[in-house]
């Protein structure tokens, strides 16, 4: 383990706000074990802003539940905010979650029948805060984000794009360290997710937060600063932030290479008893035939 | 999480529900509403009973001949107003001790007649019974020394034969035997279903000769105090045991009477109030139920409360909580509803309700604890909800 146990703000320039080395995720469905992410690394540091981009099923929403602290690696280390997810029990992660991280998801996932400014200080809740500082404060973010005029309106009488913008307040009104973001533009049309947009990266540039986000959009990928682009799992692609690129540890910049060793679920499935000829499963050389496999190691520069 | 602001999300939560909370609230409402009530039954009905044993008079040893025991067949009585005579020197003060001869009669005044009790007694009835009239006069000593024809009527004999007259002066013909009415008792109402009105005092001597007897059938005392009352009762039995050795006597007090008439009914009460809990307690199997739904309901919430740092043990505590509001909200309507059935049937039944501050203390405590324990489950169930499976939840 390495010594800062707790983060130490201050100093925070030095810490990175996430460092994943080598985290790996399975699932076990039905008895069958599932590898969603196999061995990714990678550090976020303070004010970055990161596009995460992939097909469907490339493990991007299993790498942003556990960089948020939803979720913990079956296999790897994974540090949030100074602090060791492996080390932590179910309230600890939460506190983390409230302290560290904020979440902007595509569904808004507001609390129906519950105004705006409830809704940005539904953090603040947990955190013990007093219900008029709580309600100041949550003020202030819903100013910050253009809709001081709306406190008192709910989800249902605001259009996507007002809900998305509470979303944003609720996320930033604990001050975190990291904004993650699923697919924010996904459920508005393209003028309102990009004035969303626009509001992320203000954020990110104003107040030093650093922005993660998922996105299928390439135009919107395209606008962060630095591109990490995921397949299968691993990460195949990490483009360099230019802004912070002299004060991050080279070894964690780039995805460590990907294996080329197969999933055991990724063997073709044959009836078992239509092919005498075909007698065992398999093996590594009889995956190249699925023509899922294998997967290309894309290298930075590749896209834009 | 401030456990006032879990307490305004509980709330919440069941105002946004409303028919649904109250329906389930329905089901507690009913079973603390009919424990209340039931135990409120119970509790009159013993009371009333207690009062009237004790309004029979305080400290009072009734010595009968024969076990004092159910399916004992009746003894006739051996007692005669010589043996009055011994217990009275056993006492040591006359005016404590009273006695009965009583048989049914026809009573007759004009053309009206009334079927009723006729108790021959000592003068001393009215202090040892703690009875009083509500015109004339009572029984003298010397109307029992002289055998003299007078009558003391019951309220209720009293209206039977002289509905639209003022008895008092009046003659009464009892068992064909012409009797002066002195006095009126004031009304007692029912016991137990007895009447305790239709009755006609008369004094023993004149009973005794009425019916051409010399038997007594039973002794009451008037104990000094209340510490010396079985050791009083004891001499008394011992006195007449050695009078009448071949017959068996019983002194019984108030205490042990209410203490027999106590069991029956402290029993009685509680098997209404066990069936009563058993609705209570499905009312809480509905509690279980609906909260269960909630939580699958709200998934989605509980999987956004957490993403924001909502502990296991916050959503947990909130669900609890809103458990036990349904039920205590539910338990203190149904205390309401139950007092306010108990009043009414009280005031316009024959059934006596009295309510005890223990029977809703005890609703309440148990709706608040049936919250409890069939909330338990559906919190621990929110409360280890995987954040990222109740995200994903559509």
């Amino acid at each position: 383990m390495t010594e800062p146990a707790v983060a130490d703000r201050p100093a925070g320039e030095r810490i990175p706000a996430i460092e994943a080395v080598d985290v790996s995720r399975t699932y076990q469905l039905d008895g069958v074990s599932v590898e969603a992410l196999r061995g990714v690394s990678l550090t976020v540091q303070p004010g970055d802003y990161v596009a995460l981009v992939g097909p469907s099923g490339s493990g991007k929403s299993t790498l942003m539940h556990l960089l948020g602290g939803l979720d913990r690696p079956t296999g790897g280390r994974l540090v949030i905010g100074g602090r060791d997810v492996n080390a932590l029990a179910p309230p600890e992660m939460a506190t983390l979650r409230n302290e560290t991280i904020g979440f902007v998801f595509q569904a808004f996932h507001l609390l129906p029948r519950t105004s705006a400014v409830e809704n940005v200080a539904l953090p603040l809740v947990y955190r013990g805060v007093s219900a008029r500082q709580r309600r100041e404060r949550a003020a202030a973010m819903l100013g910050r984000v253009g809709l001081g005029h709306r406190l008192d309106h709910r989800p249902n009488q605001m259009s996507g794009g007002e809900q998305q913008r509470v979303a944003i307040a609720r996320a930033l009104v604990t001050e975190p360290t990291v904004l993650l973001a699923d697919e924010p533009t996904g459920n508005l049309d393209s003028v309102t997710g990009a004035a969303v947009l626009e509001l992320l990266e203000q954020l990110n540039a104003e107040s030093g937060v650093a922005l993660v986000m998922v996105t299928h959009d390439q135009e919107v990928a395209a606008r962060a600063h630095r591109r990490i682009t995921m397949r299968d799992g691993v990460v195949v692609a990490d483009s360099a932030d230019p802004r912070s690129a002299h004060d991050r540890p080279p070894s964690v910049d780039h995805g460590r290479p990907a294996t080329l060793v197969p999933a055991p679920s990724a063997e073709p499935r044959s009836a078992s008893g239509s092919g005498p000829g075909h007698p065992s499963g398999g093996s590594g050389g009889a995956a190249g035939a699925t023509g899922r496999l294998p997967r290309e190691v894309e290298r930075p520069g590749g896209t834009g | 999480m401030r456990v006032a602001e879990a307490w305004r999300v509980a709330l919440d939560a069941l105002r946004a529900n409303r028919l649904r909370s109250a329906l389930t609230m329905l089901g507690v409402i009913i079973g603390v509403a009919s424990v209340v009530l039931l135990v409120a039954i119970g509790t009159g009905t013993k009371q009333k009973v207690e009062q009237q044993v004790e309004g029979l008079g305080s400290n009072l040893l009734l010595v009968v001949p024969g076990r004092i025991e159910v399916g004992n067949a009746p003894v006739v009585s051996p007692l005669t107003l010589k043996d009055v005579d011994a217990v009275t020197r056993v006492v040591g003060d006359p005016d404590r001790v009273a006695v009965t001869v009583a048989s049914g009669a026809t009573a007759r005044a004009g053309a009206r007649s009334d079927f009723t009790t006729v108790q021959g007694v000592l003068e001393t009835t009215p202090a040892v019974f703690t009875r009083s009239l509500a015109r004339g006069r009572y029984l003298t000593g010397t109307d029992v020394d002289t055998s003299r024809r007078v009558a003391v009527l019951g309220d209720s004999v009293a209206r039977a034969l002289f509905p639209d007259r003022d008895p008092l002066g009046q003659q009464v013909a009892l068992a064909g035997v012409r009797f002066r009415v002195i006095g009126v008792f004031a009304p007692l109402g029912q016991s137990l279903g007895v009447d305790r009105d239709d009755e006609v005092h008369v004094p023993v001597t004149a009973a005794q000769r009425l019916w051409g007897t010399q038997r007594v059938d039973g002794i009451a005392v008037k104990a000094p105090d209340r510490e010396r009352i079985d050791e009083l009762g004891e001499r008394i039995v011992a006195e007449l045991n050695r009078r009448h050795p071949d017959t068996e006597f019983s002194a019984v007090t108030q205490q042990q009477i209410l203490g027999v008439l106590g069991d029956i009914l402290g029993v009685l009460t509680g098997v209404l109030a066990a069936i009563a809990g058993i609705s209570l307690l499905v009312g809480g199997v509905g509690v279980s139920n609906i909260m269960l739904v909630s939580v699958r309901e709200r998934t989605r919430e509980i999987g956004l409360r957490k993403a924001v740092g909502a502990r296991p043990r916050d959503i947990g505590v909130q669900f609890l909580l809103e458990a036990v509001l349904l039920t205590t909200i539910g338990g203190l309507t149904g205390m309401a509803l139950g007092v306010g059935t108990a009043l009414l049937v009280d005031a316009l039944s024959p059934i006596p309700a009295a309510i005890t501050w223990w029977s809703l203390a005890l609703a309440f405590g148990v709706s608040a604890v049936v919250g409890i324990v069939f909330g338990v489950v559906p919190a621990q169930r929110a409360g280890r909800l995987d954040p990222v499976v109740a995200l994903r939840t559509e």
